[in-house]
């Protein structure tokens, strides 16, 4: 694991790490922009007083956190092309990640509408607007701020889980650096650094929600 | 729908689902020890023991699953189960620490000073006022962990240990139709999704 030339060779292939590093961000950056608006939408819907959208909402939840991420990826990359739907593993790694990691994210929105006080939408009410105005001007920016920490820590799952890109070819970080010491059997340095790697990405992540939280504990 | 649920692939299957069962329960079983010492020693918050555990746990939990489980298979020489088990350990037991932890905190700082006033020791306050307050609040954060590491298991197929999802792989490839395919991979998800409700079903009725 610690011999010098598997570390030489290694920064000499450091544009395949580069790559996969940039397309592990690339997935991660998408499904983020895909899962806010999901879990904006279902949570709101939690919220909301319509019945039917509000089981198809549960639903969503229910089935989507209780099953694998590794399934779904997998359903939309073997099964859809039987049904004549191909998308590239990108694709697919986008669309699983962002609806698994967006069954989460409603359950933070909502927890985070619901924290807000009852009176907010009152006081909006006997202004004169309406529900989504409510919701707009005076409940969501509330509720950002208390949805930030945990959101956070979703994200930081959501770039840790798009690593099962790596189980259909995706072509990213851990697909790369898997198939790079697959080649020439130098797995020590390859998964050290790719393990760094990720770990820049996701650490001031966490460190920052860690910070929010305590940050409302002492308030 | 005839070709699908066949004597052989079921037997398939559901041999996949013992090596899937056995993996996250042992998995959930060791990283429960290991996670609330990890979480007690950093709570505990002096001494190195404590420097120790909170750099592993930060350092463990913003790494990928998928980087232990294939690092560990390829670098250490232990069979693909043990493997498995153990890599999913290393990373499960991080999160249950943090559970853990935070379980701790929540309890008020309060307690520790009645309990002193009473006599108590460290350890004696530990056992007696605080981890029985905190285990209710840890209770339901520590179950999503666990139904977490069942679904998690389904990255060992990576591996090429045998559980559900890479058992369900193989048996894919028999197929050509797409009703088939569909059925194969519903029938899985719905193993996963039983499961993993069902043990959250149970949490909820479990009271203090």
């Amino acid at each position: 694991m610690f011999a010098l030339f598997k570390w030489k060779a290694l920064f000499l292939s450091w544009d395949v790490f580069i790559l996969g590093f940039a397309i592990t961000i690339l997935v991660s950056l998408i499904s983020l922009i895909v899962t806010l608006s999901i879990s904006l939408i279902v949570g709101i819907i939690r919220c909301s007083n319509l019945k039917r959208s509000k089981r198809f909402a549960n639903w969503y939840i229910t089935f989507f956190q209780n099953t694998p991420l590794v399934v779904q990826i997998i359903f939309l990359y073997n099964v859809l092309p039987h049904l004549g739907i191909v998308f590239s593993p990108f694709i697919c790694g986008c669309i699983g990640l962002s609806l698994y990691t967006g069954a989460f994210g409603a359950t933070v929105i909502e927890a985070a509408i619901l924290a807000v006080p009852r009176g907010q939408f009152e006081a909006a009410y006997s202004q004169g607007m309406s529900y989504l105005q409510a919701m707009y001007h005076i409940i969501l920016p509330q509720a950002a701020k208390i949805a930030l920490p945990p959101m956070t820590n979703q994200t930081v799952n959501l770039i840790k889980n798009s690593s099962v890109l790596a189980m259909i070819a995706g072509g990213d970080l851990m697909y790369r650096a898997d198939s790079w010491a697959g080649e020439n059997l130098f797995y020590g340095p390859s998964f050290i650094i790719t393990g760094l790697l990720y770990l820049s990405l996701c650490l001031p992540l966490s460190k920052f929600a860690q910070n929010l939280e305590k940050k409302v504990k002492t308030k | 729908m005839k070709m699908v649920f066949t004597y052989e692939n079921m037997i398939f299957l559901l041999r996949g689902l013992e090596i899937t069962l056995i993996i996250a329960f042992s998995t959930i079983a060791l990283s429960f020890i290991f996670g609330s010492i990890l979480g007690i020693a950093r709570f505990s918050g002096k001494g190195i023991l404590a420097k120790l555990s909170a750099i592993y746990i930060d350092t463990v939990r913003n790494i990928p699953l998928l980087l232990f489980i294939i690092g560990f298979r390829f670098t250490l020489p232990l069979p693909p189960v043990a493997s498995a088990i153990a890599s999913m350990t290393v990373f499960t037991s991080a999160m249950v620490a943090e559970i853990v932890r935070g379980g701790l905190h929540s309890v008020s700082h309060g307690q520790w000073e009645a309990a002193y006033s009473q006599g108590f020791s460290y350890v004696g306050t530990m056992i007696h006022i605080i981890l029985p307050q905190a285990v209710k609040k840890i209770l339901k954060p520590l179950m999503s962990q666990f139904v977490t590491a069942i679904k998690d298991t389904s990255f060992c197929a990576i591996i090429a240990v045998h559980e559900l999802m890479y058992s369900g792989m193989i048996v894919m490839g028999k197929f050509v139709t797409s009703t088939q395919a569909i059925i194969l991979y519903a029938l899985i998800a719905i193993i996963y999704f039983t499961l993993n409700t069902a043990l959250l079903k149970l949490s909820n009725k479990i009271k203090f």
